[in-house]
């Protein structure tokens, strides 16, 4: 479980973070939604300890990463695995080697041992013979996939992923979607999701915090959403005219 | 006060990549990689290139020694003398500042913009050290590059001065052992061994601290290209003012 208290962080005197308290639970897909510029892949960042917020802290399982020494916040980042918006794969390796990497850099298992490990996360990711191909020779879809095999081949307690189904077709990222859901559950992991995409709250969204202009607007889950009153989430929910027309349908009791 | 900045900036930047090393096994297999990469893939250009300089050197010599009391030697000597102290270590450097340097920024600058180097960072590595480090370590390497042009370009100045029909060539071998001070090869390689840290550290820093996307990592490449060869010609004249006056 990871616990935000009065997180505040801001660039050049411009606020951007003002004063985000929630909670993400344990085995939950928890999701940050909100218009761009409304501060998420800020907060985002400070979860993954790349911003020092200027004030409130961070808990991860009860340890509060501004009060832990380096070794300390280096251990819990190796707990930590991220799912970037361009998957962020290395360029100069395969696929088999960028899955491999986290367990080169932090495990003293022997190669075949690795190679074994990432062969079961591969295949968990629904990624075949693609082993020996660079990152430029497969999809946008398979990138993902092999982004989020590096992201869990250690084992990590929290997920983090930054808006994991950006351009990516609708059906590829449904599939992304529930990927990530079905490891979240299967791992017993913290998922923070950073999105703006309104099927990814719907899927998946059990737990959804929206933020507006660097504050905490609303939170609630993805039933509540399309109940809720506050005028900010309702103009972000029925933005796109497909949502708008089924609250209209809603309304009329179709 | 701006550059003062980044001059800040840069030692910081050195302090980042000695501190906190990277799994030692990576490490050996990074350095082997950079040195294929800076080194090896170097070498062709910088043989082509010395060889030709050292013979145009060999020409121009021969060329402006019209006076008959002045013995046909000196084409080596002078040759020698300029290949080892100038063209060699410096001239060289200042081309793989456009080779290596761009290289480099572009690679890091890359990862910068497409988030691998906050990858690294989220995992908990030092990406400095795994990006910076093993080039400075691969750089080690580079004198070797600059003996085999000094090679070269007194192989270019041998050829075009012999075959050319400049000078014999005994008279040639002759001036080419001629007062040889070999302090002038020490000093050359100290010079050597400090333009291969700036041709490693300063396209990188350009590299790793760019901000923007694909039409910046060309410009940071640029931008450091300008900046190393600045910096070598100032290191040049301070190394040579302190070496050999």
């Amino acid at each position: 479980m990871i616990e935000v208290k009065d997180l505040h962080k801001g660039f050049n005197g411009e606020e951007i973070l003002k004063g985000i308290t929630t909670t993400f639970d344990r085995g939950k897909t928890n999701l940050i939604i909100g218009t761009s510029g409304s501060g998420k892949t800020v907060f985002l960042k400070c979860l993954l300890g790349l911003f020092t917020p200027e004030k409130g802290s961070i808990c991860y399982d009860g340890k509060t990463y501004s009060e832990l020494n380096e070794e300390e916040q280096r251990d819990l980042k190796e707990q930590m695995g991220m799912v970037f918006q361009g998957s962020a794969l290395f360029d100069s390796m395969t696929v088999e080697e960028n899955v491999m990497f986290p367990l080169m850099m932090f495990t003293k298992q022997k190669k075949n041992e690795m190679l074994e490990r990432v062969h079961r996360v591969l295949d968990r990711v629904n990624l075949e013979n693609a082993n020996d191909k660079l990152p430029s020779e497969i999809s946008g879809g398979m990138q993902k996939r092999v982004a989020i095999a590096r992201a869990i081949v250690t084992q990590p307690k929290y997920l983090f992923c930054d808006e994991p189904n950006s351009g990516l077709d609708p059906k590829t990222a449904i599939v992304i979607d529930n990927l990530i859901k079905e490891i979240t559950e299967e791992y017993d992991i913290t998922t923070v999701i950073n999105t703006h995409d309104m099927n990814s709250v719907m899927e998946i969204g059990e737990k959804i915090v929206f933020l507006k202009n660097g504050h905490l607007e609303w939170e609630g889950d993805k039933t509540q959403i399309f109940k809720t009153d506050n005028q900010a989430v309702t103009d972000f929910v029925y933005s796109s005219n497909l949502f708008k027309k089924v609250r209209e349908a809603q309304l009329k009791g179709l | 006060m701006f550059y003062l900045d980044d001059i800040g900036r840069y030692f910081l930047m050195l302090k980042g990549v000695f501190s906190r090393m990277t799994k030692g096994s990576v490490l050996r297999n990074l350095i082997f990689k950079e040195i294929d990469d800076l080194i090896i893939g170097s070498l062709g250009i910088t043989v082509f290139l010395a060889f030709f300089i050292g013979g145009v050197v060999a020409i121009q010599t021969a060329l402006n020694l019209n006076n008959p009391i002045l013995p046909k030697k000196l084409i080596a000597f002078a040759s020698r003398q300029s290949v080892i102290l100038e063209f060699a270590p410096t001239f060289i450097s200042v081309i793989m500042a456009g080779k290596v340097g761009s290289y480099i920024t572009s690679s890091i600058g890359s990862m910068r913009v497409t988030e691998q180097i906050d990858a690294l960072e989220v995992m908990g590595i030092n990406s400095l050290n795994y990006l910076v480090f093993p080039k400075i370590v691969a750089m080690c390497m580079y004198p070797f590059v600059i003996a085999i042009a000094m090679f070269a370009g007194i192989l270019g100045a041998y050829v075009a001065g012999v075959y050319g029909g400049f000078v014999p060539g005994t008279d040639f071998i002759t001036g080419l052992r001629e007062e040889f001070v070999p302090y002038h090869l020490t000093y050359a390689f100290i010079k050597t061994f400090i333009f291969a840290f700036l041709l490693a550290t300063i396209p990188s820093f350009h590299g790793f601290y760019m901000k923007g996307g694909a039409l910046e990592v060309g410009k940071a490449s640029t931008s450091a290209f300008v900046w190393t060869t600045v910096v070598i010609i100032i290191s040049n004249y301070i190394l040579t003012q302190l070496l050999l006056s």
